[in-house]
């Protein structure tokens, strides 16, 4: 790749904003409500047509309802092809229902319909600050958003987190768009809502949007150098064989310190008794989601990444030429 | 004969009870129970049977705070004599038995002393909480623990309002004491905390122990934390929360809370601040369970009690 050529895109028309795909992740629940408000309110003002189209959307409306996680079933994990456009017998979970209908407004999945940007908000319990969690590591969208919002919020640890998924097996809401991330922010606990979280959410999601105006209004964003961290694996807490139930803690030097390098012999667990269970792995690795409270069920008290530098190339919108261009050669290949 | 002229005699501590799941996502308390149903060698003392016990184990198995209705509010007369059977809401029901074995209520027969483990999502750090300012023998024991982990703190909450005061699952004793650790999330556990309410609990057996060899506690003074009034979030006319926790209070448990100091942010960034007329001691700011309850923070207001001296009948 050269090193001034400009990777051109195609404009960002439609973009999801989505809260409580969780529902008791506060933050972007509160928020949704209150973008879905301010826009009735600006809409009764002026009947404005909008450059970009913003759809703000509360992903799982019965487990917001009752300030759960789920209803029957993890709404984040319903969305790999096979479960959107598989058969379904007898009692359908409602998260699978809803994945579907989801799908239909904000999909179809892997189709020209899709939403060309889903934003997906969460919180987490651990001290995580503000992470992008994306499938790629290649999505210059994705990329330099996340610049973006470095940029503008100095103030914020940020982090980008790719999850080494392929597109046939990714299985979140943000895989439902043409580009997509979850937006992560933490501290928090479940069913609470911390104004600096809720305002770091909201602001998070406020340059985002203006990035994408800028995008689509002919902006060049310049290529540079980005920190991925690449999720390698998961470690469990020490169970009990017959209970299954935990018998440590994250080690006190562990909690809290998302993103501090962990070496071989460092610190996990610390058991009930008072022994240090230690790390046994060979390579120091990044360790994030530190004692995420949802995480207990499914058996990941931690989980490790690999940092490394990815280099993004300058990006502009397409031009109508280039867009026009682009769609012919596309409709020749198929022709072939 | 006592060395203190106004000396109170109470009968020795046989029976002590140490209440965990309560509130089935509190994870301290049910870790610590679950540990000691296991091996019990940690809780024994001398003189005294100190029984551990899951009180709602339901809600612990779905990590839950309960399953039908609050455990913690669910001993009122009227539920403890209320017929029904299998038809009442599943606490009801487990208020009735917990009331069998450890009760009953305000008789004879009932425990001694019951701890209550609890976690919250407040800053409240270690907190114990205290449903009469004439129980001299909590005071005196909850002096005991506030010397034993200095400097460390431990603050006393009293709840003695004649309309907030709830009933407890620890009411049941003739001395409950409420053990409150945060800031934790729910269904997390964080060793830190857990540390914490296990060294509390070492030295409220400790002090029972004394206690049941005849030791007496001269007079002393406790500062407490009384409860005042609950404040709740603002709202619209739907009932929705419309603002939250302001960044200033928030975390700011215990720390004073002046008229005009910010109190709320509405989502759209605007500050609405205290207005009450003196200053006041906020403490359960946030915590996740009371959203429902209508409670974004409890004010209190600083007292000092003044505990007889004790000892054993």
């Amino acid at each position: 790749m050269e090193v001034d050529e400009v990777v051109c895109l195609p404009r960002l028309s439609r973009v999801a904003v989505c809260g409580g795909t969780h529902g008791n992740e506060l933050s972007g629940v509160y928020l949704v409500r209150e973008l879905l408000k301010v826009k009735k309110e600006v809409m009764e003002e002026e009947e404005e047509e909008e450059p970009l189209s913003v759809l703000m959307v509360l992903s799982n409306p019965r487990a917001v309802q009752q300030c759960r996680r789920y209803v029957d079933t993890d709404l984040n994990r319903c969305f790999t092809h096979a479960t959107l456009n598989g058969p379904t017998s007898g009692d359908v979970p409602y998260e699978l229902i809803r994945s579907r209908e989801l799908n239909a407004t904000l999909g179809p999945k892997g189709s020209s319909a899709a939403v060309d940007l889903v934003c997906d908000l969460h919180n987490t319990t651990a001290n995580m600050g503000l992470c992008f969690i994306a499938y790629s590591d290649c999505d210059w969208i994705c990329l330099h958003i996340f610049r973006h919002l470095q940029r503008k919020m100095p103030d914020i640890p940020m982090r980008y987190i790719h999850f080494e998924v392929s597109n046939k097996e990714s299985y979140s809401l943000d895989s439902v768009g043409k580009h997509g991330f979850a937006m992560e922010i933490g501290p928090q606990p479940h069913s609470v809502v911390r104004s600096n979280i809720y305002t770091a959410m909201k602001d998070g999601v406020q340059h985002m949007l203006d990035w994408v105006c800028f995008f689509n209004s002919g902006t060049i964003f310049e290529g540079e150098c980005v920190d991925v961290f690449t999720m390698i694996k998961h470690i469990d807490y020490p169970r009990d064989s017959e209970t299954h139930n935990i018998t440590a803690a994250i080690h006190p030097q562990l909690q809290d310190r998302d993103f501090c390098l962990l070496h071989p012999d460092d610190p996990l667990f610390q058991t009930f008794s008072g022994e240090t269970l230690r790390y046994k792995g060979t390579e120091p690795l990044y360790p994030f989601f530190i004692n995420e409270c949802a995480y207990y069920e499914k058996g990941i008290a931690l989980s490790l990444a690999r940092k490394r530098r990815v280099m993004i190339p300058a990006i502009r919108v397409q031009t109508e030429q280039e867009r026009q261009a682009a769609a012919q050669e596309s409709e020749e290949e198929e022709e072939e | 004969m006592s060395s203190y002229g106004n000396s109170v005699r109470v009968t020795e501590a046989r029976r002590v009870a140490i209440f965990g799941g309560t509130h089935g996502n509190e994870m301290s308390g049910v870790t610590l129970v679950n540990l000691w149903m296991k091996n019990s060698a940690e809780i024994q003392r001398k003189r005294v049977e100190t029984k551990p016990f899951i009180t709602n184990p339901k809600a612990v198995e779905k990590c839950t705070r309960y399953v039908d209705t609050d455990l913690n509010r669910a001993f009122t007369p009227e539920n403890l004599s209320a017929t029904g059977g299998d038809d009442l809401p599943y606490e009801v029901q487990r208020a009735q038995e917990i009331n069998k074995i450890f009760g009953p209520k305000g008789s004879p027969e009932a425990y001694d002393v019951i701890f209550d483990l609890h976690n919250t999502t407040s800053n409240m750090g270690c907190t114990l909480i205290l449903e009469s300012s004439k129980d001299h023998f909590n005071l005196q024991m909850m002096n005991y623990i506030k010397k034993a982990i200095a400097p460390a703190s431990c603050l006393v909450l009293l709840n003695e309002h004649p309309l907030l005061k709830y009933s407890t699952s620890r009411s049941v004793a003739k001395h409950p004491v409420g053990l409150e650790v945060g800031p934790q999330p729910q269904g997390v556990l964080r060793s830190n905390i857990f540390e914490a309410m296990r060294v509390i609990l070492k030295h409220a057996l400790d002090f029972i122990e004394l206690f049941n060899e005849g030791m007496e506690f001269p007079p002393c003074t406790v500062q407490v934390f009384r409860v005042l009034e609950r404040i709740d979030y603002p709202r619209d006319a739907n009932r929705n929360i419309i603002a939250m926790v302001h960044p200033n209070l928030q975390d700011c448990d215990w720390e004073p809370l002046n008229p005009g100091d910010p109190m709320f942010q509405t989502f759209d960034g605007k500050t609405i601040r205290y207005q009450g007329t003196g200053t006041v001691y906020p403490t359960f700011i946030n915590e996740a369970a009371y959203y429902e309850k209508q409670q974004a923070f409890t004010t209190t207001r600083r007292e000092a009690l003044v505990a007889s001296a004790i000892r054993k009948v």
